[in-house]
């Protein structure tokens, strides 16, 4: 009875399509083996489809004879294809088993020295797959999973081409050492160090590339990284060849960038009044009559293009991708530009029935630079708007520049475009990253697996800064134009060595896991000391040859591991890791370092009592500590007590010689490894066969033995500071993930995530001694000045509070200014305008409070997808709540000393001289610490698959996208995410429309 | 089977043929050594000497900037000569600067707090400077340098570069003394790193310690004309002494004016040295052909080059109109409009054409301060000046002074000689004292209409003079205090008191507060009282 019905709906659905004779039966099971009710089965190309039965099987009339290719999808399900060739009136049996995508439990993911199943992890761990990630011109790796994971805060640095991001995972746990996270990519480790010549040294990785990144963000996940690990790990896995079929594809992304975001600095208008309203005659002499915005002046509307071309397939059971890309980008400062050449060849072959698994990876990066000069963002905004760009002489290149008599003014700002046109920056960089992986299952025991990784990396720098000698930038600097060379080469080695043996034991129920390891890697640095030259390429007078040809620098690491899984009854699950680290940066009594950690999972969903919740389909509850370490402190030698040998230009006079100097360097004998402890807790859910689910951690890091510079007592060491351990910083938060699919029809799937993390960080000791009434350490320098810093470091505070007066208003909300006539007619004192807050009737440095802090209390990332038949259309948001912002370029240029400066020259400023109107600079008045909460649309794209064309032989998909799309935020400053919390003459993120297109052959 | 085990041999092979392995956690620098291979050799200790001398001159081992001593400041900010000249004419009648640079308006106001970051590096670079000091003392021990096999030669070498390397102690720990009162005592003993905090001095134990020192180094130093230019010799402990006796008082409330006088008559009959005989030649790039200078503190243009030192003394008084006239300073880059002076110096000029000693610069400029942050309020010094007699231009004609600066002059010990004679100390008397007082007067007009005679050398009287004679050579704090002007109401010039008309100043800041990082690292430290 029910076939009959079955059959009867079958043709009910398809009635109209029953005309064709021939017709494509099949089976839709899971991975289990289980029948797929509900599963959407379609002729690519067509229109005509339908749904699996309660068994799983589905019956289609093909529409025409030969080859038909048949799709089939279900949501948490990869997408299946399979080519059906049937004959005039016949039928095609298929059965397809269906394999889980990212969001089942079932994913396999990548974690330090192996992988697992989602299902089994114990740690904190991220995994973002190629079908996810931010789509556009993405030029360096990391943006590509920006707002995507909870915890995970990636602040871009600026808009220039290939500029990198801060990346924090769950906050810094350092505060001199570094917070970057670890970042393996396939098994080879990267160094934190920049390479010259290179804007980031992620961006000489093709993001096009990559496959999967997965981020480790507990110790129990990360400990097996030992002294690398404390700021968590990012692995990236590259895209690997798979089948034996030849499969060509080619992608390119092309866009357009323009700034949308200015520095709000007085018009030529406003500036004119302001400059007359002084009735100084020397001063209003000076100005001109144009009307030049220098911002709009120095900006452009940039086109890049990126372009990947990628072959994949195996010669002779030789499974191999090469992929080729070309990136050509061109930034929104005028002349800025990247173009980079990538070659990424991965070769895999396989022996001995499987037994020995060989890969290659080679990727291979040729990038070349023209940096524009930043420094005319700020000159920009401070050059006078009333001058023209151009002049009639033809001196200094024909700019406009402030002159005293023939030469130019010293002390001016230069003009922006001189700067930038007459600075020619350029580098070329070369990158090799490969290793060779050789793992070895036994023969005599196919339990246990050796696996050998060797690998490289090392790149290769070469770059140079001309000045042309008619700037007048510089001038004054002795040397007619410049012309300054630079070399860097880098060379890190890496040999990884691990056993593995993983048995599964029945009677006990249990799974055993385990391996261990030996790690070694070494980073050389070496770099020509070359001295500048003039323009003309003579030596420029007064400067001597450098008294050491090359700068050199190698540190090697050398570490054990272990690692225990453990698996009870398919329901428990314990993992147990050990590190032991050996870095040449240590004394041999401090030079090793043992990091443990220990997780456990639970399983509740397997469970009786949860197995039978019907719309539950995952609850896990893990619970993870760990203890990581931290090395990379940039020195090498802390621990020994080094004579520096001085420069010939920082010689000695006796008599009538000069002698070089040797100087005694500061150094601790007993340094050693900052390490941070960390404990975590967190549950996994799942309902609806995971149509929700997310998870929600909660984490403590504790970094003890904290690496930080400190000032020692005075005589008692080569400096007034020491970098030592010492001290303690906490951070703690929560994270809480949501992904769900609201809606799964056939031709409709709508997808939405959501994760928000609050961090809150703490430093919890500074000194060697419990007595913590020590102000701080002073951070965060500044623009205006020399040498001023507006954030300081301080016991019981979180890191780069702000530190500054506390600025008093008249009762027209205008901020006091010193000097100031009141309403009343008296004249403001310092008391009038800043808060006496020790009441000791001055103010002074015993003033300054602490007050508000960069860092965000919470940040939200919201996504979302739209599947429509061939359409797709997605959203990316990023949002940061409680974050402030150092108001840099308002409280440098927005006083009218800087306007008029003492010598003849006029500078312009920012326009919140109309709101403060302070006539002196007041960079320490809180004043300008603002609010810099914002939501930011990251990413919006929408895409269009035109199916299989062109006889069936090629998939087109076509997409657009625009990233920085907008920005709601009261900050009144050029951007309000910046990381260190300073806005001052940032390069600006401009907004980015791109047109793609991708073919698949 | 055989495959597998050729396999296995490869792996193995691989892994051998990586150098890999824990003794190469065993690196040492590249391009450095050690302090375990540094004093091996007996040509190396001159260059560490040298640092010594250097930590006065230059921030750090690059040159101008880079690789720092000290580091929490700008790197030109550390440098020993610019502090020291900061502190002891800022808060004076002498100068007053513009900036805007973190605490420095303190300074021009007297304000300071102990957490005032020029307070707090000055501090350290003198302590720093006595650390270098030890550290030679240290390593540079007899004992030690018999173990190493040092030949005869080699030793008595060491030993003379040891007795500078204990006068240059000696002076960091003087202006300890003067500038901060109570300083930590540290000796070559003192444990290293930070392992221990060191005790604090009591002002009378820090005099006495100095006094100690010098009177053995004494004996043991070159004298001038054993010696070579830029080092420390016989005169310039004389000196030191002579300066740590005028101020006794001030330092341990005795007067010590006999044996200031006892160390000047020392550097006197000395004959070696004789006046500049042009008094604006002193502050040349070429001063250090002058007989007049004792000790200097060497710089260089291309070889010793620095923000700090006469680089800045060069530059920061050159602004607004002088400006223009940058290139007649030797620094064609031009002015940092900083410095400039108050009327209560100037008007102790009572004659501009005639005294070869004034040396302002007024046009364009106003006498009276309206605003500290305005370069143009308050008459500009033209004091040093990176040309040479000839009016050539320094090394460097851009940026870099060659200007070494007269740290002890034979100028101040006439002053010394009359003072101390003024007050009473025996081995003076007044009739040298005044002809003394009119050779530098005969020098700076070029005649003899200026003499005076023993009426009129009075403590007020001398005063001035020296304020005529030394200003801006970093004297002038200094100088106020020993005579009771610096604080309190007796002498009000502009801005004292961080007031433009001037305003009495409470005692306490005679001493510049111990730095609160250092009393927070140490916990043996007492604050100065009133901070």
């Amino acid at each position: 009875m029910t076939k009959l019905l079955q059959t009867l709906l079958v043709i009910f659905c398809f009635g109209f399509t029953t005309s064709y004779s021939q017709t494509i039966n099949g089976t839709v099971l899971d991975e289990t083996g289980q029948s797929m009710i509900g599963a959407a089965v379609r002729i690519q190309g067509t229109t005509i489809g339908m749904t699996t039965n309660l068994d799983g099987k589905f019956s289609i009339a093909a529409p025409k004879e030969g080859t038909n290719i048949i799709e089939i999808s279900f949501i948490g399900y990869q997408k299946e294809t399979r080519s059906v060739n049937v004959k005039k009136g016949q039928t095609a049996d298929l059965n397809i088993k269906m394999v889980p995508n990212g969001n089942n439990l079932n994913e396999v993911v990548v974690i330090g020295y192996g992988s697992t199943e989602k299902k089994d992890l114990t740690g904190a761990v991220a995994s973002v797959n190629s079908k996810d990630f931010l789509k556009g011109n993405i030029t360096t790796p990391e943006q590509l999973i920006s707002g995507k994971v909870a915890g995970v805060q990636i602040t871009p640095n600026g808009g220039s081409p290939g500029s990198g991001s801060t990346i924090r995972i769950r906050g810094g746990s350092s505060l001199n050492a570094s917070n970057d996270p670890l970042i393996v990519i396939d098994g080879v480790p990267l160094a934190n160090d920049g390479i010259a010549g290179s804007p980031n040294p992620l961006s000489l990785i093709n993001p096009n590339d990559i496959e999967n990144m997965t981020i480790l963000k507990d110790a129990s996940a990360t400990a097996i990284y030992g002294s690398r690990a404390s700021n968590g790990v990012i692995i990236i896995t590259t895209k690997k060849g798979k089948t034996d079929n030849f499969k060509v594809e080619f992608n390119s992304a092309n866009s357009v960038a323009s700034v949308t975001r200015l520095v709000d600095v007085l018009s030529a208008d406003e500036f004119r009044n302001i400059i007359k309203s002084t009735n100084d005659s020397n001063k209003i002499k000076l100005m001109g009559n144009a009307n030049t915005n220098w911002q709009k002046e120095i900006y452009r509307t940039a086109i890049s293009s990126d372009n990947l071309l990628n072959f994949s397939g195996g010669i002779k059971n030789l499974p191999y991708r090469l992929s080729l890309g070309y990136l050509n980008q061109n930034g929104v400062l005028i002349t800025d530009n990247m173009k980079r050449g990538t070659a990424n060849l991965n070769i895999s072959k396989s022996f001995f029935q499987d037994h020995l698994k060989v890969e290659v990876n080679q990727k291979a990066t040729l990038s070349n630079s023209t940096f524009a000069n930043q420094g005319a963002i700020g000159a920009a905004i401070s050059f006078d708007p009333t001058q023209e760009i151009r002049t009639n002489s033809n001196r200094f290149g024909g700019y406009f520049e402030w002159l005293n008599g023939k030469n130019p003014n010293a002390l001016a700002v230069r003009n922006p475009i001189g700067l930038i046109e007459q600075r020619l920056d350029q580098s070329q960089v070369f990158r090799n990253i490969g290793n060779l992986q050789v793992d070895y299952k036994f023969h005599f025991l196919p339990e246990l697996r050796a696996n050998l990784n060797v690998g490289y990396d090392i790149s290769r720098s070469n770059g140079t800064v001309t000045v042309t000698d008619s700037a007048a930038s510089n001038y004054f600097s002795n040397s007619k134009g410049q012309f300054a060379p630079y070399i860097q080469n880098r060379d890190n080695k890496l040999l990884e060595f691990y056993l593995n043996y993983k048995k599964e034991l029945k009677k006990i129920k249990s799974v055993i896991d385990v391996i261990g390891g030996y790690s070694y890697q070494d980073w050389y640095f070496s770099s020509p000391n070359i001295r500048s030259l003039q323009g003309n390429l003579d030596t420029i007078p007064g400067t001597l040859a450098p008294v050491f040809p090359f700068a050199l620098s190698q540190n090697t690491l050398v570490s054990f591991y272990g690692r225990l899984n453990y698996t009870f009854n398919g329901k428990y699950l314990f993992t147990g890791t050990l590190r032991d680290d050996g870095s040449s940066r240590f004394s041999k009594s401090a030079r090793w370092g043992l990091f443990p950690s220990a997780a456990f999972a639970w399983r509740i969903i397997e469970e009786k009592p949860f197995k039978k919740m019907k719309h539950l389909s995952d609850l896990k509850l893990r619970l993870g500590y760990g203890v990581t370490g931290q090395q990379d402190v940039g020195v090498n030698f802390n621990y020994l007590p080094i004579y520096s040998k001085s420069e010939n230009t920082a010689q000695y006079q006796f008599g009538n010689q000069f002698f070089y100097t040797l100087r005694p360097s500061r150094y601790d004998e007993a340094f050693k490894w900052e390490s941070t402890t960390t404990y975590n807790g967190g549950i996994d859910y799942g309902f609806f066969k995971g149509r929700i689910n997310g998870s929600i951690d909660l984490y403590y890091k504790k970094t003890q033995d904290l690496i930080a510079e400190i000032d020692v007592p005075a005589g008692t060491n080569f400096n007034n500071r020491v970098l030592t351990n010492v001290g303690s910083v906490e951070n703690k938060g929560v994270e809480f993930i949501i992904n769900t699919v609201p809606i799964a029809k056939k031709d409709l799937e709508w997808t939405f995530g959501f994760n928000i993390t609050a961090n809150k960080n703490k430093i919890l000791a500074l000194s060697r001694f419990t007595s913590d009434t020590a102000i701080g350490n002073l951070v965060g320098g500044i623009a205006g000045g020399v040498g001023n810093t507006i954030q300081i470091n301080t016991v019981g505070q979180q890191i780069n509070t702000f530190y500054v007066y506390e600025q008093k208003y008249d009762s027209n909300g205008k901020p006091i200014e010193i000097g100031d006539t009141s309403s009343t007619g008296a004249i403001y004192t310092d008391k009038d305008a800043y808060q006496d807050r020790n009441g000791d009737g001055k103010i002074n440095s015993a003033d300054l409070y602490r007050h508000k802090n960069p860092a965000p209390k919470f940040f939200i990332g919201i996504n979302s997808q739209v599947t429509f038949k061939n359409w797709t259309f997605g959203i990316l948001a990023r949002g940061s709540f409680g974050n402030y912002m150092y108001r840099n370029v308002a409280s440098n240029t927005g006083n009218r000393n800087s306007l008029l400066p003492a010598s003849p020259t006029l500078s312009n400023g920012s326009s919140d001289i109309l709101n403060s109107q302070f006539r002196a600079p007041q960079y320490f008045s809180d004043y300008y610490i603002q609010k810099a909460w914002f939501v930011r649309v990251d990413n919006i794209n929408i895409g269009y698959s035109f199916g299989r064309i062109l006889k069936n032989k090629v998939n087109l998909r076509v997409f657009a996208t625009i990233q920085n799309a907008f920005l709601i935020t009261k900050y009144k400053g050029v951007d309000p995410e910046i990381f260190n919390g300073i806005d001052n003459n940032l390069y600006p993120r401009p907004r980015i429309f791109s047109l793609g297109v991708n073919i698949q052959i | 089977m055989k495959n597998q085990i050729l396999l296995v041999l490869g792996i193995v092979s691989l892994i051998g043929l990586f150098p890999g392995c824990v003794k190469d956690l065993d690196r040492q620098p590249y391009n450095l050594e050690t302090s375990l291979t540094v004093y091996e050799k007996p040509e190396n200790y001159i260059h560490v000497l040298a640092k010594c001398y250097a930590g006065l001159a230059v921030s750090g081992q690059s040159g101008p900037a880079g690789n720092a001593d000290l580091v929490g400041i700008d790197e030109g900010f550390s440098q020993y000569l610019r502090q020291f000249w900061q502190l002891q004419e800022l808060p004076t009648d002498e100068a007053v600067i513009a900036w805007n640079d973190g605490t420095i308006q303190e300074l021009n106001k007297m304000t300071w707090s102990s957490r005032n970051e020029f307070v707090t590096v000055l501090y350290n670079r003198i302590m720093y400077q006595i650390t270098l000091c030890n550290e030679f003392i240290r390593q540079s021990e007899e004992s030690r340098l018999n173990d190493r096999g040092f030949s005869e030669a080699d030793k008595s070498k060491i030993a003379k570069y040891r007795s500078e390397a204990r006068f240059l102690k000696a002076l960091s720990m003087f202006h300890g003394l003067d500038l901060y009162g109570n300083i930590p005592n540290t000796s070559d003993e003192t444990k290293f790193p930070g392992g221990e905090f060191p005790e604090q001095f009591t002002k009378t134990a820090l005099f006495n310690y100095i006094e100690k020192e010098l009177l053995e180094v004494e004996g043991l130093i070159s004298s001038r004309t054993e010696s070579e230019y830029g080092r420390a010799n016989k005169s310039a402990v004389q000196m030191l002494l002579a300066k740590l006796y005028l101020n006794a008082k001030v330092f341990t409330g005795t007067e010590r004016n006999t044996d200031a006088l006892t160390y000047s008559n020392k550097i006197l009959n000395s004959g070696s040295y004789s006046l500049e005989p042009t008094y604006r030649h002193l502050f040349f790039a070429d001063n250090n052909n002058s007989n007049e200078i004792i000790f200097p503190i060497c710089f260089d243009g291309t070889r010793t080059k620095t923000y700090g030192g006469t680089t800045y003394l060069v530059h920061a008084p050159v602004g607004g109109p002088t400006w223009f006239a940058a290139d007649s300073f030797g620094i064609s880059a031009g002015g940092w409009f900083g410095l400039r002076t108050t009327s209560g110096l100037y008007d102790k000029f009572t004659d501009s054409t005639a005294d070869g000693r004034y040396l302002f610069f007024t046009s364009g400029h106003t006498k009276e301060i309206a605003t500290l942050a305005t370069f143009t309020n308050g008459y500009g010094v033209r004091k040093f000046r990176n040309i040479n007699k000839d009016l050539s231009k320094g090394s460097d004609p851009v940026n870099f002074a060659d200007i070494d600066f007269p740290l002890f002059r034979l100028a101040e010990v006439y002053l010394t000689y009359a003072e101390a004679t003024v007050r009473g100390g025996a081995g003076g008397d007044i009739g040298t004292a005044v002809s003394y007082i009119n050779q530098l007067r005969e020098r700076a007009y070029g005649n003899s209409n200026a003499n005076i005679t023993a009426a009129n050398l009075t403590l007020d009287f001398i005063l001035d003079e020296r304020a005529k004679e030394l200003y801006w050579e970093g004297h002038r704090r200094t100088d106020l205090i020993r005579f009771g002007k610096f604080t309190g109401g007796s002498y009000i010039w502009p801005w004292k008191g961080g007031v433009s008309s001037g305003t009495s100043v409470a005692d306490n800041y005679n001493l510049y507060p111990i730095p609160f990082a250092d009393i927070t690292a140490n916990p043996n430290l007492k604050q100065n009282s009133g901070y």
